[in-house]
């Protein structure tokens, strides 16, 4: 588990250093990210070892957010009069993002396999 | 006589040590977890909701700060940095589809995202938002780390943005199965891809929580998002800050 952490965390500074060093505009943890993925595809055998702890970290992932999520008290003041329209903007852009991105899925997937294979399962 | 200290002093000398904030996010986050087992995984139980509640009335009726709160509580803040690097496995795993199922993912990606971020920057526009706080709304369904760095890119606030981002997290795991059985979509690559998409690691949760496959899903729309967004959003919002 260790070893593993420490793997990850390699991949991070190695993501940031990158990302600092190219001035890459997405930040250093998704650049760790797919230089891990490239790693993985050049030695599946090491996927055995990382597994177990990657997915322990993702399956607390809600934790993660909550210290942020405290700083309401203190960013919320950032807003000033802002609130009702950023609120607003939040659900209606949120609610349109998950039914554009369901429908275009759902015909995309539907064309390539047909009109009559449906999987169904619900949330 | 010793003294019987007052319990007021005990809390605040335990708040100068990084040991009061990390506890009480650890016991928050199980309180929230035993209530969402509770309520049987209703999506209205949100976990994350119900912890930065517990924490913040905690925090509030203590009188205790959020820098020191958050003194203690940045090492389970740390950790979402690793754990961004770690969603190379699930996508790993997922590879397969992603070869198989190019074309979908890549359309509904590109689709969902660019909706996500105009929808944000417009109505938030035109209902008389400021510049900073537009700035800060545009990353909003990348993840956490992701979001911060833009907006700080682009003239944002981070630390607002982050709020905004668990404010979109929880109100698309609450919302997602609402929307999704309205339009009737049933796919649970459909499903999931959404959910990881519009709400990041928060929906990502959610859809871990009624399948693996749903969940990996979600991660994939996540991470694509997450990179998606980092790379378009700095282009974009100037475009359409000239066009609104």
């Amino acid at each position: 588990m260790l070893a593993a952490l420490a793997t990850l965390l390699v991949f991070q500074c190695l993501g940031e250093g990158l990302s600092y060093l190219f001035h890459i505009p997405a930040p250093g943890p998704v650049v760790g990210m797919l230089l891990l993925l490239a790693y993985l595809g050049l030695r599946p055998a090491s996927v055995a070892a990382l597994e177990a702890t990657a997915l322990e970290l993702l399956r607390h992932l809600s934790l993660l957010f909550v210290p942020a999520g405290v700083g309401i008290m203190v960013s919320a003041s950032a807003l000033r009069g802002d609130v009702v329209p950023v609120v607003l903007s939040v659900a209606i852009s949120t609610t349109l993002a998950i039914t554009v991105t369901a429908l275009v899925m759902r015909a995309m997937l539907r064309r390539q396999r047909g009109p009559s294979d449906k999987t169904g399962e619900r949330a | 006589m010793i003294p019987v200290p007052h319990f007021g002093a005990i809390w605040v000398y335990l708040a100068g040590t990084p040991l009061l904030g990390l506890t009480l996010t650890l016991f928050a986050y199980l309180i929230a977890q035993r209530i969402y087992a509770a309520c049987r995984f209703n999506p209205l139980a949100n976990p994350v909701l119900i912890a930065v509640a517990i924490v913040v009335v905690v925090l509030e009726t203590s009188g205790t700060a959020y820098e020191t709160y958050f003194d203690g509580a940045q090492f389970v803040h740390f950790l979402l940095g690793p754990a961004t690097v770690a969603l190379a496995l699930p996508l790993y795993r997922q590879l397969p589809n992603l070869g198989r199922l190019a074309l979908p993912i890549f359309a509904s990606l590109a689709a969902g995202s660019l909706t996500a971020i105009v929808s944000a920057v417009s109505v938030a526009t035109l209902l008389g938002a400021s510049r900073q706080s537009i700035a800060s709304l545009a990353p909003k369904s990348a993840t956490t780390p992701i979001a911060m760095a833009v907006a700080k890119e682009i003239g944002g606030v981070p630390s607002l943005t982050a709020v905004l981002v668990i404010t979109t997290g929880v109100f698309g795991a609450v919302a997602a199965r609402g929307i999704l059985n309205l339009l009737h979509v049933t796919e649970v690559e459909a499903r999931g891809f959404a959910l990881g998409v519009a709400s990041h690691g928060i929906g990502t949760a959610r859809a871990f929580q009624v399948s693996e496959d749903m969940g990996a899903f979600a991660g994939l729309g996540m991470g694509l998002n997450g990179i998606f967004t980092a790379f378009v959003v700095p282009v974009l919002l100037p475009v359409l800050s000239r066009l609104l």
